[in-house]
Protein backbone atom coordinates (compact mmCIF):
# COMPACT_ATOMS: atom_id res chain seq x y z
CA UNK A 1 0.00 0.00 0.00
CA UNK A 2 2.78 2.30 -0.46
CA UNK A 3 1.93 2.93 -4.22
CA UNK A 4 -0.53 5.42 -3.32
CA UNK A 5 1.10 7.74 -1.02
CA UNK A 6 4.19 7.64 -4.17
CA UNK A 7 1.43 8.72 -6.00
CA UNK A 8 0.16 11.53 -3.50
CA UNK A 9 3.83 12.71 -3.57
CA UNK A 10 3.84 13.51 -6.89
CA UNK A 11 0.24 14.97 -7.01
CA UNK A 12 1.56 17.86 -4.22
CA UNK A 13 4.75 18.38 -5.94
CA UNK A 14 8.25 18.68 -4.06
CA UNK A 15 7.65 20.83 -1.58
CA UNK A 16 4.58 18.58 0.06
CA UNK A 17 3.95 19.35 3.72
CA UNK A 18 1.17 19.73 5.33
CA UNK A 19 0.76 23.39 4.45
CA UNK A 20 -1.17 24.30 1.93
CA UNK A 21 -0.20 23.45 -1.45
CA UNK A 22 -0.99 27.01 -3.21
CA UNK A 23 -2.92 27.81 -6.07
CA UNK A 24 -6.22 27.57 -3.89
CA UNK A 25 -5.14 23.46 -3.51
CA UNK A 26 -6.06 21.92 -0.03
CA UNK A 27 -4.04 21.05 2.27
CA UNK A 28 -1.19 17.58 1.56
CA UNK A 29 -3.58 16.20 4.36
CA UNK A 30 -6.73 16.48 2.49
CA UNK A 31 -5.84 14.91 -0.47
CA UNK A 32 -4.03 12.46 0.98
CA UNK A 33 -7.62 11.22 2.75
CA UNK A 34 -9.39 11.75 -0.28
CA UNK A 35 -7.21 9.42 -1.87
CA UNK A 36 -7.53 7.14 0.69
CA UNK A 37 -11.12 7.26 1.13
CA UNK A 38 -11.17 6.49 -2.89
CA UNK A 39 -8.86 3.30 -2.59
CA UNK A 40 -11.02 2.37 0.53
CA UNK A 41 -14.43 2.33 -1.69
CA UNK A 42 -12.69 0.39 -4.61
CA UNK A 43 -11.94 -2.38 -2.37
CA UNK A 44 -14.72 -2.41 -0.42
CA UNK A 45 -16.59 -2.45 -3.61
CA UNK A 46 -14.25 -5.24 -4.54
CA UNK A 47 -14.57 -7.34 -1.68
CA UNK A 48 -18.47 -7.11 -1.03
CA UNK A 49 -18.59 -7.83 -4.78
CA UNK A 50 -16.61 -10.95 -4.02
CA UNK A 51 -18.39 -11.77 -0.78
CA UNK A 52 -21.65 -12.12 -3.47
CA UNK A 53 -20.00 -13.62 -5.84
CA UNK A 54 -18.85 -16.68 -2.96
CA UNK A 55 -22.27 -16.62 -1.50
CA UNK A 56 -24.22 -17.12 -4.99
CA UNK A 57 -22.83 -20.04 -4.95
CA UNK A 58 -25.21 -21.77 -2.47
CA UNK A 59 -28.34 -21.80 -3.93
CA UNK A 60 -31.68 -21.30 -1.52
CA UNK A 61 -33.76 -23.44 -2.84
CA UNK A 62 -33.11 -27.00 -4.21
CA UNK A 63 -35.09 -30.21 -6.04
CA UNK A 64 -33.82 -32.95 -4.71
CA UNK A 65 -35.93 -36.13 -3.24
CA UNK A 66 -37.18 -35.16 0.14
CA UNK A 67 -35.49 -36.06 3.24
CA UNK A 68 -38.10 -36.66 5.44
CA UNK A 69 -40.64 -39.08 4.13
CA UNK A 70 -42.85 -41.79 4.95
CA UNK A 71 -42.19 -45.75 4.21
CA UNK A 72 -45.67 -47.27 5.49
CA UNK A 73 -46.40 -49.74 8.42
CA UNK A 74 -44.33 -51.81 10.32
CA UNK A 75 -46.51 -54.78 8.81
CA UNK A 76 -45.50 -53.85 5.46
CA UNK A 77 -41.93 -55.51 6.11
CA UNK A 78 -40.82 -58.88 6.31
CA UNK A 79 -37.91 -60.05 8.32
CA UNK A 80 -34.80 -59.13 6.09
CA UNK A 81 -33.54 -56.18 4.10
CA UNK A 82 -35.98 -54.44 1.86
CA UNK A 83 -34.61 -52.61 -0.91
CA UNK A 84 -37.88 -51.17 -2.47
CA UNK A 85 -36.96 -47.32 -1.15
CA UNK A 86 -33.36 -47.86 -2.29
CA UNK A 87 -33.83 -46.07 -5.94
CA UNK A 88 -36.36 -43.40 -4.47
CA UNK A 89 -34.96 -42.13 -1.25
CA UNK A 90 -31.59 -44.27 -0.60
CA UNK A 91 -32.17 -45.95 2.04
CA UNK A 92 -32.82 -49.75 3.26
CA UNK A 93 -35.66 -50.81 5.52
CA UNK A 94 -34.21 -53.41 7.97
CA UNK A 95 -36.93 -55.78 10.02
CA UNK A 96 -35.50 -57.72 12.80
CA UNK A 97 -37.25 -60.19 14.91
CA UNK A 98 -37.38 -57.29 17.91
CA UNK A 99 -36.85 -53.80 16.12
CA UNK A 100 -37.05 -52.18 12.88
CA UNK A 101 -34.34 -49.91 11.65
CA UNK A 102 -33.45 -47.80 8.39
CA UNK A 103 -30.28 -48.09 6.77
CA UNK A 104 -29.40 -44.83 5.22
CA UNK A 105 -27.87 -46.59 1.68
CA UNK A 106 -24.09 -44.67 1.80
CA UNK A 107 -20.72 -46.49 1.87
CA UNK A 108 -18.71 -44.80 4.83
CA UNK A 109 -15.53 -44.90 2.57
CA UNK A 110 -16.11 -41.95 -0.38
CA UNK A 111 -20.27 -41.99 -0.48
CA UNK A 112 -21.05 -44.50 -2.90
CA UNK A 113 -24.07 -46.76 -2.64
CA UNK A 114 -23.62 -49.98 -1.86
CA UNK A 115 -25.41 -53.19 -3.23
CA UNK A 116 -27.38 -55.54 -1.09
CA UNK A 117 -26.38 -58.94 -2.65
CA UNK A 118 -29.14 -61.41 -1.51
CA UNK A 119 -27.48 -64.29 -1.82
CA UNK A 120 -24.29 -63.21 -0.03
CA UNK A 121 -26.55 -61.33 2.32
CA UNK A 122 -24.44 -58.59 2.66
CA UNK A 123 -23.74 -55.20 1.16
CA UNK A 124 -21.39 -54.53 -1.04
CA UNK A 125 -19.81 -51.63 -2.72
CA UNK A 126 -18.97 -51.26 -5.98
CA UNK A 127 -16.60 -48.36 -5.80
CA UNK A 128 -14.09 -50.16 -3.44
CA UNK A 129 -15.03 -52.93 -2.29
CA UNK A 130 -16.43 -52.07 0.78
CA UNK A 131 -18.67 -54.86 2.49
CA UNK A 132 -21.36 -54.79 5.06
CA UNK A 133 -23.85 -57.57 6.74
CA UNK A 134 -27.52 -57.26 6.47
CA UNK A 135 -26.99 -55.04 9.71
CA UNK A 136 -24.82 -52.78 7.59
CA UNK A 137 -21.83 -53.31 10.12
CA UNK A 138 -18.90 -53.23 7.80
CA UNK A 139 -16.51 -56.44 7.68
CA UNK A 140 -14.51 -56.10 4.70
CA UNK A 141 -12.83 -53.34 2.48
CA UNK A 142 -11.54 -49.39 3.49
CA UNK A 143 -14.70 -48.25 5.22
CA UNK A 144 -14.20 -46.68 8.39
CA UNK A 145 -17.50 -47.60 10.18
CA UNK A 146 -20.77 -49.17 9.77
CA UNK A 147 -23.44 -47.42 7.71
CA UNK A 148 -25.11 -45.13 9.11
CA UNK A 149 -29.20 -45.12 10.02
CA UNK A 150 -31.66 -42.44 9.96
CA UNK A 151 -33.76 -41.24 12.52
CA UNK A 152 -37.58 -43.18 12.59
CA UNK A 153 -40.66 -42.71 13.96
CA UNK A 154 -44.55 -43.59 14.08
CA UNK A 155 -46.53 -40.92 13.55
CA UNK A 156 -50.34 -40.45 14.43
CA UNK A 157 -51.74 -42.99 11.76
CA UNK A 158 -48.95 -45.82 12.59
CA UNK A 159 -46.94 -44.77 9.95
CA UNK A 160 -43.50 -44.88 10.04
CA UNK A 161 -41.76 -42.07 9.23
CA UNK A 162 -37.75 -41.77 8.41
CA UNK A 163 -35.62 -38.45 8.35
CA UNK A 164 -32.46 -38.75 6.58
CA UNK A 165 -31.16 -35.29 7.96
CA UNK A 166 -31.11 -37.11 11.44
CA UNK A 167 -28.34 -40.30 11.14
CA UNK A 168 -27.25 -42.41 14.01
CA UNK A 169 -23.61 -43.15 13.91
CA UNK A 170 -21.77 -45.92 15.41
CA UNK A 171 -17.87 -45.20 15.00
CA UNK A 172 -15.33 -47.94 16.87
CA UNK A 173 -13.26 -45.97 19.65
CA UNK A 174 -17.00 -43.60 19.95
CA UNK A 175 -20.05 -44.21 21.49
CA UNK A 176 -22.21 -46.05 19.69
CA UNK A 177 -26.19 -44.41 18.59
CA UNK A 178 -27.27 -46.85 17.35
CA UNK A 179 -29.58 -47.99 20.72
CA UNK A 180 -30.16 -44.48 21.01
CA UNK A 181 -34.31 -43.43 20.87
CA UNK A 182 -35.41 -42.78 17.18
CA UNK A 183 -32.23 -45.00 16.40
CA UNK A 184 -34.56 -48.12 15.50
CA UNK A 185 -38.57 -49.04 16.29
CA UNK A 186 -39.88 -51.19 18.62
CA UNK A 187 -41.98 -53.91 16.32
CA UNK B 1 -42.05 25.47 -84.86
CA UNK B 2 -39.53 27.17 -82.64
CA UNK B 3 -39.48 23.99 -81.61
CA UNK B 4 -37.69 22.21 -84.56
CA UNK B 5 -35.51 25.03 -85.67
CA UNK B 6 -33.72 24.58 -82.06
CA UNK B 7 -33.27 21.04 -82.45
CA UNK B 8 -31.21 20.83 -85.45
CA UNK B 9 -28.42 22.78 -84.11
CA UNK B 10 -28.96 20.42 -80.82
CA UNK B 11 -28.72 17.46 -83.01
CA UNK B 12 -24.96 18.52 -84.52
CA UNK B 13 -24.12 19.29 -80.99
CA UNK B 14 -25.12 16.49 -79.27
CA UNK B 15 -22.89 13.91 -82.33
CA UNK B 16 -19.68 16.61 -81.85
CA UNK B 17 -20.51 15.70 -77.90
CA UNK B 18 -20.86 12.08 -78.19
CA UNK B 19 -17.62 11.44 -80.23
CA UNK B 20 -15.89 13.28 -77.70
CA UNK B 21 -17.35 11.46 -75.03
CA UNK B 22 -16.43 7.88 -76.92
CA UNK B 23 -12.79 9.20 -77.97
CA UNK B 24 -12.42 10.28 -74.24
CA UNK B 25 -14.08 7.09 -72.98
CA UNK B 26 -11.59 5.06 -75.55
CA UNK B 27 -8.66 6.97 -74.22
CA UNK B 28 -9.87 5.75 -70.60
CA UNK B 29 -10.12 2.70 -71.27
CA UNK B 30 -6.65 2.30 -73.06
CA UNK B 31 -5.12 4.09 -69.60
CA UNK B 32 -6.91 1.39 -67.86
CA UNK B 33 -5.78 -1.31 -69.68
CA UNK B 34 -2.27 -0.45 -69.20
CA UNK B 35 -2.73 0.42 -65.65
CA UNK B 36 -4.08 -3.32 -65.35
CA UNK B 37 -0.83 -4.74 -67.45
CA UNK B 38 1.14 -3.05 -65.18
CA UNK B 39 -0.17 -4.14 -62.45
CA UNK B 40 -0.52 -7.27 -63.50
CA UNK B 41 3.32 -7.40 -63.83
CA UNK B 42 3.45 -6.72 -60.21
CA UNK B 43 2.05 -10.25 -59.48
CA UNK B 44 4.74 -11.47 -60.56
CA UNK B 45 6.90 -9.97 -57.58
CA UNK B 46 3.62 -9.86 -55.09
CA UNK B 47 5.84 -8.96 -52.37
CA UNK B 48 6.14 -5.20 -53.72
CA UNK B 49 2.32 -4.71 -54.15
CA UNK B 50 0.63 -2.01 -51.75
CA UNK B 51 -1.59 -4.34 -50.42
CA UNK B 52 1.02 -6.75 -49.55
CA UNK B 53 3.35 -4.12 -47.87
CA UNK B 54 0.03 -2.98 -46.01
CA UNK B 55 -0.37 -6.29 -44.34
CA UNK B 56 3.14 -7.43 -44.06
CA UNK B 57 4.88 -3.41 -43.62
CA UNK B 58 8.27 -4.43 -43.86
CA UNK B 59 10.31 -5.94 -46.49
CA UNK B 60 13.49 -7.58 -44.81
CA UNK B 61 16.71 -8.48 -46.46
CA UNK B 62 18.41 -11.25 -45.26
CA UNK B 63 19.96 -10.16 -42.38
CA UNK B 64 20.59 -10.99 -39.03
CA UNK B 65 18.88 -7.50 -37.73
CA UNK B 66 16.20 -8.07 -40.48
CA UNK B 67 15.16 -11.32 -39.44
CA UNK B 68 15.06 -10.46 -36.16
CA UNK B 69 13.23 -7.57 -36.58
CA UNK B 70 10.55 -9.58 -39.26
CA UNK B 71 9.91 -12.23 -36.05
CA UNK B 72 9.61 -9.17 -33.41
CA UNK B 73 7.36 -6.73 -35.67
CA UNK B 74 5.05 -9.56 -36.30
CA UNK B 75 2.37 -10.77 -34.07
CA UNK B 76 2.06 -14.16 -34.22
CA UNK B 77 6.17 -14.75 -34.62
CA UNK B 78 6.93 -11.90 -32.00
CA UNK B 79 5.59 -15.19 -29.29
CA UNK B 80 8.52 -17.05 -30.30
CA UNK B 81 12.47 -15.98 -29.20
CA UNK B 82 14.45 -13.87 -32.01
CA UNK B 83 17.47 -16.34 -31.52
CA UNK B 84 17.80 -19.37 -29.18
CA UNK B 85 20.40 -21.29 -28.18
CA UNK B 86 20.73 -24.68 -30.55
CA UNK B 87 21.24 -26.42 -27.50
CA UNK B 88 17.80 -25.64 -25.24
CA UNK B 89 16.11 -27.14 -27.95
CA UNK B 90 17.44 -30.48 -28.06
CA UNK B 91 14.75 -32.94 -27.83
CA UNK B 92 17.14 -35.45 -25.54
CA UNK B 93 17.23 -32.66 -23.13
CA UNK B 94 13.72 -31.22 -23.27
CA UNK B 95 11.87 -34.00 -24.48
CA UNK B 96 9.56 -30.84 -25.99
CA UNK B 97 7.21 -31.86 -23.36
CA UNK B 98 5.88 -28.02 -22.84
CA UNK B 99 5.37 -27.19 -26.25
CA UNK B 100 3.44 -30.78 -26.77
CA UNK B 101 1.44 -30.02 -23.58
CA UNK B 102 0.70 -26.96 -24.81
CA UNK B 103 0.02 -28.65 -28.53
CA UNK B 104 -2.64 -30.78 -26.90
CA UNK B 105 -4.31 -28.36 -25.11
CA UNK B 106 -5.18 -26.33 -27.75
CA UNK B 107 -6.25 -29.81 -29.56
CA UNK B 108 -8.40 -29.75 -26.67
CA UNK B 109 -10.01 -26.68 -26.92
CA UNK B 110 -10.88 -26.87 -30.42
CA UNK B 111 -12.39 -30.61 -30.22
CA UNK B 112 -13.86 -29.28 -27.34
CA UNK B 113 -15.98 -26.33 -28.42
CA UNK B 114 -16.76 -28.77 -31.48
CA UNK B 115 -18.62 -31.07 -29.05
CA UNK B 116 -20.33 -28.24 -27.14
CA UNK B 117 -22.16 -27.80 -30.59
CA UNK B 118 -24.21 -31.23 -29.47
CA UNK B 119 -23.99 -31.33 -26.11
CA UNK B 120 -26.53 -30.48 -23.73
CA UNK B 121 -25.73 -30.26 -19.98
CA UNK B 122 -28.60 -31.74 -18.36
CA UNK B 123 -29.69 -35.03 -16.67
CA UNK B 124 -32.27 -36.02 -19.36
CA UNK B 125 -29.72 -35.07 -22.39
CA UNK B 126 -26.38 -35.54 -21.46
CA UNK B 127 -25.61 -39.31 -21.70
CA UNK B 128 -28.21 -39.64 -24.68
CA UNK B 129 -25.60 -36.95 -26.68
CA UNK B 130 -22.87 -38.59 -25.56
CA UNK B 131 -24.49 -41.95 -27.57
CA UNK B 132 -25.22 -39.25 -29.76
CA UNK B 133 -21.65 -38.46 -30.72
CA UNK B 134 -20.70 -41.59 -30.54
CA UNK B 135 -23.33 -43.11 -33.41
CA UNK B 136 -24.74 -40.74 -35.44
CA UNK B 137 -23.15 -37.45 -35.17
CA UNK B 138 -20.72 -37.16 -38.30
CA UNK B 139 -17.16 -37.33 -36.58
CA UNK B 140 -18.27 -37.17 -33.73
CA UNK B 141 -17.01 -40.44 -32.30
CA UNK B 142 -13.37 -39.16 -34.00
CA UNK B 143 -14.08 -35.88 -32.03
CA UNK B 144 -15.02 -37.23 -28.69
CA UNK B 145 -12.37 -40.11 -28.78
CA UNK B 146 -9.71 -36.93 -29.48
CA UNK B 147 -11.36 -34.77 -26.56
CA UNK B 148 -11.16 -38.16 -24.12
CA UNK B 149 -7.44 -39.30 -25.27
CA UNK B 150 -6.30 -35.56 -25.60
CA UNK B 151 -6.91 -35.09 -21.76
CA UNK B 152 -5.48 -38.16 -20.53
CA UNK B 153 -2.38 -37.42 -22.54
CA UNK B 154 -2.12 -34.05 -21.62
CA UNK B 155 -2.42 -34.99 -18.01
CA UNK B 156 0.15 -37.36 -18.68
CA UNK B 157 2.83 -34.76 -20.30
CA UNK B 158 2.48 -32.20 -17.94
CA UNK B 159 3.79 -34.67 -15.35
CA UNK B 160 6.48 -35.68 -17.81
CA UNK B 161 7.17 -32.09 -18.39
CA UNK B 162 7.41 -31.53 -14.86
CA UNK B 163 9.71 -34.92 -14.24
CA UNK B 164 11.72 -33.09 -17.23
CA UNK B 165 12.68 -29.71 -15.26
CA UNK B 166 12.88 -31.11 -12.04
CA UNK B 167 15.48 -33.90 -13.19
CA UNK B 168 17.60 -30.64 -15.20
CA UNK B 169 17.29 -28.48 -11.85
CA UNK B 170 15.08 -25.77 -14.01
CA UNK B 171 13.02 -25.13 -11.28
CA UNK B 172 16.46 -23.14 -9.62
CA UNK B 173 17.12 -19.74 -9.67
CA UNK B 174 15.69 -17.70 -11.73
CA UNK B 175 13.30 -19.86 -12.53
CA UNK B 176 11.19 -20.79 -9.06
CA UNK B 177 8.55 -18.08 -9.60
CA UNK B 178 7.63 -20.10 -12.87
CA UNK B 179 8.24 -23.33 -11.27
CA UNK B 180 5.16 -22.33 -9.11
CA UNK B 181 3.30 -20.87 -11.96
CA UNK B 182 3.82 -23.86 -13.14
CA UNK B 183 2.18 -26.36 -10.05
CA UNK B 184 -0.66 -24.10 -10.26
CA UNK B 185 -1.24 -24.99 -14.27
CA UNK B 186 -0.65 -28.96 -12.96
CA UNK B 187 -3.75 -28.08 -10.66
CA UNK B 188 -6.15 -26.27 -13.37
CA UNK B 189 -4.92 -29.42 -15.48
CA UNK B 190 -5.92 -32.09 -13.13
CA UNK B 191 -9.60 -29.59 -12.28
CA UNK B 192 -10.25 -29.56 -15.87
CA UNK B 193 -9.89 -33.54 -16.19
CA UNK B 194 -12.16 -33.40 -13.23
CA UNK B 195 -14.42 -31.63 -14.01
CA UNK B 196 -14.59 -32.93 -17.75
CA UNK B 197 -15.16 -36.64 -16.00
CA UNK B 198 -18.81 -35.95 -15.04
CA UNK B 199 -19.93 -34.79 -18.32
CA UNK B 200 -20.51 -37.37 -19.89
CA UNK B 201 -23.40 -38.71 -17.19
CA UNK B 202 -22.36 -41.86 -17.03
CA UNK B 203 -22.07 -44.39 -14.00
CA UNK B 204 -18.07 -43.68 -14.35
CA UNK B 205 -18.29 -40.29 -14.26
CA UNK B 206 -21.20 -40.15 -12.00
CA UNK B 207 -19.14 -42.58 -8.71
CA UNK B 208 -16.08 -40.71 -9.53
CA UNK B 209 -17.84 -37.43 -8.91
CA UNK B 210 -19.38 -38.55 -5.80
CA UNK B 211 -16.38 -40.19 -4.34
CA UNK B 212 -14.03 -36.73 -5.48
CA UNK B 213 -16.45 -34.67 -3.80
CA UNK B 214 -16.87 -37.04 -0.98
CA UNK B 215 -13.48 -36.04 -0.09
CA UNK B 216 -14.38 -32.29 0.17
CA UNK B 217 -16.95 -33.57 3.10
CA UNK B 218 -13.25 -33.92 4.83
CA UNK B 219 -11.99 -30.65 3.98
CA UNK B 220 -10.83 -28.66 7.19
CA UNK B 221 -12.58 -26.01 8.91
CA UNK B 222 -15.19 -25.81 5.23
CA UNK B 223 -16.34 -29.27 5.22
CA UNK B 224 -19.16 -31.10 7.39
CA UNK B 225 -17.04 -34.08 8.33
CA UNK B 226 -13.41 -32.69 8.43
CA UNK B 227 -11.65 -31.35 11.36
CA UNK B 228 -13.27 -28.17 13.30
CA UNK B 229 -16.41 -28.06 10.14
CA UNK B 230 -18.88 -29.27 12.55
CA UNK B 231 -17.54 -26.80 15.43
CA UNK B 232 -18.01 -23.83 12.99
CA UNK B 233 -21.74 -25.01 11.94
CA UNK B 234 -20.74 -27.53 9.07
CA UNK B 235 -23.68 -29.09 7.69
CA UNK B 236 -24.43 -31.14 4.01
CA UNK B 237 -26.03 -28.15 3.16
CA UNK B 238 -23.80 -25.41 3.84
CA UNK B 239 -20.06 -26.66 3.33
CA UNK B 240 -17.58 -26.44 0.85
CA UNK B 241 -18.77 -29.54 -1.32
CA UNK B 242 -22.56 -27.91 -1.74
CA UNK B 243 -21.26 -25.29 -3.01
CA UNK B 244 -19.00 -27.27 -5.56
CA UNK B 245 -21.77 -29.66 -6.67
CA UNK B 246 -25.04 -26.72 -6.46
CA UNK B 247 -26.72 -29.08 -3.90
CA UNK B 248 -25.91 -31.95 -1.11
CA UNK B 249 -26.18 -34.61 -4.03
CA UNK B 250 -24.42 -34.87 -7.34
CA UNK B 251 -27.52 -34.12 -9.44
CA UNK B 252 -28.71 -31.76 -12.18
CA UNK B 253 -27.13 -28.45 -11.05
CA UNK B 254 -23.10 -30.31 -10.45
CA UNK B 255 -23.96 -30.99 -13.93
CA UNK B 256 -24.34 -27.77 -15.22
CA UNK B 257 -21.44 -26.27 -12.55
CA UNK B 258 -18.84 -29.29 -13.42
CA UNK B 259 -19.67 -28.21 -17.44
CA UNK B 260 -19.54 -24.32 -16.89
CA UNK B 261 -15.94 -25.06 -14.78
CA UNK B 262 -14.52 -27.39 -17.34
CA UNK B 263 -15.60 -25.35 -20.60
CA UNK B 264 -15.23 -21.33 -19.62
CA UNK B 265 -14.00 -20.59 -15.63
CA UNK B 266 -10.93 -23.01 -15.77
CA UNK B 267 -9.57 -22.56 -19.97
CA UNK B 268 -9.92 -18.73 -19.15
CA UNK B 269 -7.84 -18.89 -15.88
CA UNK B 270 -5.75 -21.85 -17.38
CA UNK B 271 -4.95 -19.56 -20.85
CA UNK B 272 -3.94 -16.80 -18.43
CA UNK B 273 -1.14 -18.84 -16.17
CA UNK B 274 -0.03 -20.11 -19.77
CA UNK B 275 0.71 -16.62 -20.89
CA UNK B 276 2.71 -15.51 -17.73
CA UNK B 277 4.18 -19.14 -18.03
CA UNK B 278 5.45 -18.48 -21.39
CA UNK B 279 6.65 -15.10 -21.30
CA UNK B 280 8.34 -15.71 -17.90
CA UNK B 281 10.11 -18.76 -20.13
CA UNK B 282 10.97 -15.83 -22.34
CA UNK B 283 12.13 -13.30 -19.25
CA UNK B 284 14.26 -16.21 -17.06
CA UNK B 285 16.34 -16.67 -20.16
CA UNK B 286 14.54 -18.71 -22.56
CA UNK B 287 14.14 -22.68 -22.13
CA UNK B 288 16.60 -23.96 -19.92
CA UNK B 289 19.12 -26.20 -21.65
CA UNK B 290 22.82 -27.91 -21.11
CA UNK B 291 25.70 -25.23 -20.74
CA UNK B 292 25.80 -23.19 -24.53
CA UNK B 293 28.31 -24.61 -26.38
CA UNK B 294 30.66 -23.14 -29.66
CA UNK B 295 31.54 -25.42 -32.78
CA UNK B 296 35.35 -25.59 -33.63
CA UNK B 297 35.10 -23.70 -36.79
CA UNK B 298 33.39 -20.78 -34.51
CA UNK B 299 36.27 -20.39 -32.48
CA UNK B 300 38.14 -17.29 -34.11
CA UNK B 301 40.13 -15.45 -31.22
CA UNK B 302 40.36 -16.59 -27.27
CA UNK B 303 37.69 -14.86 -25.63
CA UNK B 304 38.24 -12.98 -22.28
CA UNK B 305 36.39 -14.96 -19.60
CA UNK B 306 35.55 -18.52 -18.77
CA UNK B 307 36.81 -20.72 -21.48
CA UNK B 308 33.66 -21.77 -23.34
CA UNK B 309 33.32 -25.92 -23.59
CA UNK B 310 34.65 -26.73 -27.26
CA UNK B 311 32.10 -28.86 -29.34
CA UNK B 312 33.84 -30.75 -32.49
CA UNK B 313 30.95 -30.75 -35.28
CA UNK B 314 30.33 -34.37 -34.64
CA UNK B 315 29.08 -33.07 -31.22
CA UNK B 316 32.20 -35.04 -29.09
CA UNK B 317 33.32 -32.80 -26.56
CA UNK B 318 36.87 -32.05 -26.13
CA UNK B 319 38.96 -33.66 -23.57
Amino acid sequence: MTEPFAKEAQVAGPAASSKPAGDGQPEINTLKMRRRIIWASIWGFVGVNFLMFLRFFFPRTLFEPKSVFSVGTSSDFGLGVDTRFQQQYRIWVVRKPDRLFVIYARCTHLGCTPDWKESENKFKCPCHGSGYDSDGINFEGPAPRPMDRAHVELNAQGQIVVDVNRLYTCERGKPCHFDDEGAYLVV
Amino acid sequence: MAEENKQKPNNQQEKKALTALLDQTKEQAKALKQRAVEEAKTYAEPEKTQLYRSIFRVKHDDQPRNRALSVLSNVFFHLHPAKINRDAVRYAYTWGMGGITFYVFLVLTVTGVLLMFYYHPTKVQAFRDILYLEHDVPFGKLLRNMHRWGAHLMVITVWLHMFRVFLTGSYKTPREFNWSIGVILLVLTLLLSFTGYLLPDDQLGFWAITVGTSMARATPLLGHEGPFGPQLGMTPYNDVRFALLGGSIVDANALLRSYIWHCIALPLVAAVFMGVHFWRVRKDGGISGPAPVVMESEVKEPRPGPTPVIMKPSGMRER
